[in-house]
């Protein structure tokens, strides 16, 4: 019993995705609240750049994603993370709520506000054409 | 030899329950605290601070240590009501991890209880923490620590 339980922990462990949604469907959803078509290359940009409006340990998506999201990041308590572009990380973006929570947190640390539907669109439709 | 060790540390119950011998401590056990708390790093066993600390950081979750770590309204209660239900000062118990904090101490992190200085301080190389990222990366070192083993 105890071997089942510690089994179930450990699976439990891993965030539970709904994989209720795509890449494809997030960009259409926060594209179509935006009202613009997404850009790739700015998602990139905003993915890249150095900002100061945040917290000032996580000036960057960067400062714990890696600046290859083909790759794996690392949070800032050496935990790694798996890569965010989902042809190498295919459980990326199939859950709406996680995505939400995270956009939801990360966006507030490294910009100090929420991201707009379009930064959104745009960040998805760049790391989905890596 | 573990047995002997289990026994003296129920026979010695005025000892802490992470006593050196066992290096034991009961990981969480609850599924959502589990993966909620484990996304960035391990989810610490509720049993390593008071639960005063934990009511601290539940309410303190969007500036979680340099970081937003924010919460459903919903999830962040029930994360809360387990990790003050099983804390070190939980149902009244004292437990020997709370040596050297004081009654008006809300410590927030593990690593600044008097304990985990007592144990690390000087064990840890600068090379050792390089490799492991972070003083709270505690797998890095202690291969069994998400079980609950924080032998060295």
């Amino acid at each position: 019993m105890k071997h089942v339980l510690t089994l179930t922990a450990l699976l439990l462990a891993q965030p539970a995705l709904a994989q209720d949604t795509s890449p494809q469907d997030l960009i259409a959803l926060y594209g179509a609240q935006s009202g613009a078509p997404p850009a790739p290359d700015a998602g990139r940009a905003l993915f890249l750049s150095d900002q100061t409006g945040g917290k000032p340990d996580t000036p960057s998506c960067t400062t714990c994603h890696s600046a290859d999201p083909t790759r794996a990041g690392q949070a800032r308590t050496g935990k790694a993370i798996a890569p965010m572009a989902p042809r190498v990380a295919p459980e990326r973006f199939t859950d709406q709520k996680f995505v939400e929570k995270w956009f939801g947190r990360n966006c507030n640390s490294v910009l100090g506000r929420p991201c707009t539907a379009q930064e959104k669109a745009d960040i998805i439709s760049w790391l989905n054409s890596l | 030899m573990k047995h002997t060790l289990s026994l003296t540390a129920l026979a010695l119950t005025a000892l802490p329950a992470f006593a050196d011998e066992s290096e034991y401590m009961p990981p969480v056990s609850d599924p959502v605290a589990l993966a909620e708390c484990s996304e960035c790093h391990m989810a610490y066993p509720a049993g390593f601070l008071p639960q005063r600390s934990w009511s601290r950081i539940m309410a303190t979750l969007e500036d979680h240590f340099g970081e937003d770590a924010s919460l459903d309204a919903d999830t962040s209660a029930r994360i809360e009501t387990y990790l003050t239900g099983n804390a070190a000062d939980a149902g009244g118990r004292s437990s020997g991890l709370l040596y050297g904090v004081a009654a008006t101490d809300t410590p927030l992190r593990i690593s600044d209880m008097p304990w985990f200085r007592a144990e690390h301080d000087g064990e840890v190389s600068a090379h050792r923490l390089r490799k492991a990222g972070s003083i709270s990366n505690c797998a890095a070192c202690h291969r069994g620590a998400e079980r609950g083993s924080f032998e060295d």
